[in-house]
């Protein structure tokens, strides 16, 4: 019931209780997943063993690889840092174009385009990984046997992640830039215009600062998207995975605390991300 | 801005072909080209090396054997439920945000309930896999407790992969309903109370009906997701309780079974689709809304 209304004593209770409980669902998980990573044991499990920072410093001599010794993690750190940094790149520029083109151009099948840009959303992600497999190593045997080309960059690989992860990122991109161009009031830049400045001038002292705290909200999700994304990333995947690939790979070898580090580490870059991005969305006007 | 003048009209011309360009390239090349490419896939046969004849036989394999569309139906009701717990434990805390908590107290509220999504799927597996295995945190306290005389296995259930499916995707429940809920204006429930409605007429004739664009967008959402969902199932499910993901996984990468993998993606992509749709008929709404508003 409302705050405006009378709330009976057992309302009020069951409400706290329900609270309670919900936020302890929400948080236990993530919380033991932070707590063992400082367990002294080989097993991510209770009884707590003491405090360790093993998993996060240890070197192989200690029997024990810590995360920032483990190269293997390090690196798929790295390449999920490369292929979200281009996914990221690949969907603000695409997301932007496609926001100008629904918001200021008619033409025709613009209603049939607007419906297709949001399909990618409502495919699962792992039909739109097999689908583009499929398509690209089409691709690469019709190169091979017509040109007698070897397109390596058609077989699985970092290649074919990226392009997985932007075919969806890419419509998550355009809802959110369209979504603040809708909101631009367009007497500013007819104003500029009637003033003398050019489109290019208009674009880049008017429309632009506009957008860039939408830009830069886009480029944030459209990376965590991309860091996070394992069902199209596992079916595109070749030699170098992804962090979120070989986190899978090693918790189904039987889980050691070194993924809980790991993970620990991801849960701080992910509260600094969404820091600085609520600081700045706080400080625009 | 009027447009009289021949070089402007070119000049915008230029300008949407150059903007469409990429639309275009991203939507044929990712999209709608591969998912052609998958549907000729699904409906060939192999009848000797390189060579391939059209016909239904991986539509009818599975149809034929019982393993496969079990698993496809086990999925589609998995699926189903998961959405319906979902939005049961997903509109309490909706409503607490948008209707009962204030101010500061519900954006924190909120906040919080963003934070798991922030954190990959795979840690958030992790956790679970940590507090519900049997040497994990969750069946030691049992026994501590006197509950249980010996750890018990809580993993590999399926009331486990439920309970993994609905903390995934609660963020995308809560969403929907806090927006649909706070655009519910206070006086009409006030107006309901004082002429005698009761908690659950209000929710049934006023709450409900108002909040069924936010509702159905959840459900949506969620059953999409839930259904193609790979890493959830696959790690808190047991060996008997297989996703339909998980074969067409297998028949994709493990067996190299193309034909085989591209008839279950269609399947399951039909199913997701066909329930997307029964969702928008049944709440009379449009697709691109129910995509903006999620």
């Amino acid at each position: 019931m409302i705050s405006s209304l009378p709330r009976p004593a057992w309302l009020r209770a069951a409400t706290a209780l329900y609270l309670g409980a919900f936020l302890l669902f929400l948080f236990v998980p993530l919380l033991v997943v932070a707590v063992f990573a400082f367990n002294n044991a080989p097993y991510p499990a209770p009884p707590w063993r003491g405090f360790t920072l093993d998993w996060f410093l240890g070197n192989q001599a200690a029997g024990r690889t810590g995360l920032f010794r483990d190269s293997e993690l390090l690196g798929s750190i790295w390449t999920s840092v490369v292929v979200a940094s281009w996914v990221t790149g690949l969907s603000v520029i695409v997301g932007t174009a496609n926001a100008f083109l629904m918001e200021r151009y008619r033409f025709p099948g613009k209603q049939l385009l607007s419906v297709l840009m949001l399909v990618p959303l409502v495919i699962p992600g792992v039909i739109l990984g097999i689908s583009i497999l499929a398509f690209c190593s089409r691709l690469a045997e019709l190169a091979d046997s017509v040109f007698g080309l070897d397109l390596d960059f058609l077989r699985p690989g970092l290649t074919l992640v990226v392009l997985g992860q932007f075919s969806f990122v890419a419509t998550i991109a355009t809802l959110m830039v369209s979504a603040r161009l809708k909101r631009f009031d367009r007497t500013l830049e007819e104003a500029a215009l009637n003033l003398g400045a050019s489109h290019a001038a208009v674009l880049r002292t008017i429309t632009f600062p506009y957008l860039r705290p939408a830009l830069i909200g886009t480029a944030a999700i459209s990376f965590l998207m991309s860091f996070e994304n394992f069902n199209t990333t596992l079916m595109l995947v070749g030699a170098d995975a992804p962090l979120t690939v070989l986190m899978y790979g090693r918790m189904r070898e039987g889980a050691s605390p070194v993924l809980n580090a790991v993970s620990l580490f991801l849960m701080l870059a992910s509260a600094l991300l969404a820091f600085a991005l609520m600081r700045g969305g706080r400080r625009r006007p | 801005m009027p447009e009289t003048a021949g070089p402007a009209i070119w000049q915008r011309r230029m300008m949407l072909a150059v903007l469409l360009t990429p639309a275009l390239l991203w939507l044929f090349a990712l999209i709608i080209l591969p998912h052609i490419e998958l549907a000729l896939l699904s409906l060939r046969q192999r009848i000797a090396p390189h060579t391939y004849a059209a016909s239904l036989t991986q539509y009818q394999t599975f149809f034929a054997e019982p393993l496969y569309w079990r698993v496809f139906v086990r999925t589609a009701i998995l699926s189903a439920l998961a959405t319906a717990l979902t939005l049961l434990v997903a509109f309490p805390v909706a409503w607490i945000i948008a209707k009962v908590a204030r101010g500061r107290a519900s954006s924190l509220l909120f906040v919080l309930c963003l934070i798991p999504f922030w954190v990959s799927e795979t840690v958030r597996a992790l956790g679970w896999l940590i507090l519900l295995r049997e040497s994990g945190v969750l069946p030691t306290l049992l026994v501590r407790l006197g509950i249980t005389a010996v750890p018990v296995e809580l993993l590999y259930h399926d009331a486990t992969i439920l309970i993994g499916l609905i903390y995934t995707s609660l963020l995308f429940m809560v969403v929907p309903l806090v927006s649909s809920l706070e655009s519910l204006d206070n006086s009409l429930i006030e107006a309901a109370y004082n002429l005698g409605g009761t908690g659950a007429s209000i929710l049934r004739q006023i709450v409900v009906p108002h909040a069924a664009p936010g509702i159905t967008s959840g459900c949506i959402v969620v059953f999409m997701l839930t259904l193609g969902n790979y890493l959830t199932p696959n790690l808190l499910g047991g060996k008997n309780s297989q996703w339909f993901t998980e074969l067409i996984y297998t028949q994709f990468i493990v067996r190299f079974n193309w034909e085989q993998g591209a008839a279950f993606g269609f399947l399951l992509l039909g199913l997701s689709t066909a329930m997307v749709a029964l969702g928008l008929r049944v709440s009379g709404q449009r697709f691109v809304d129910v995509m903006r508003r999620a």
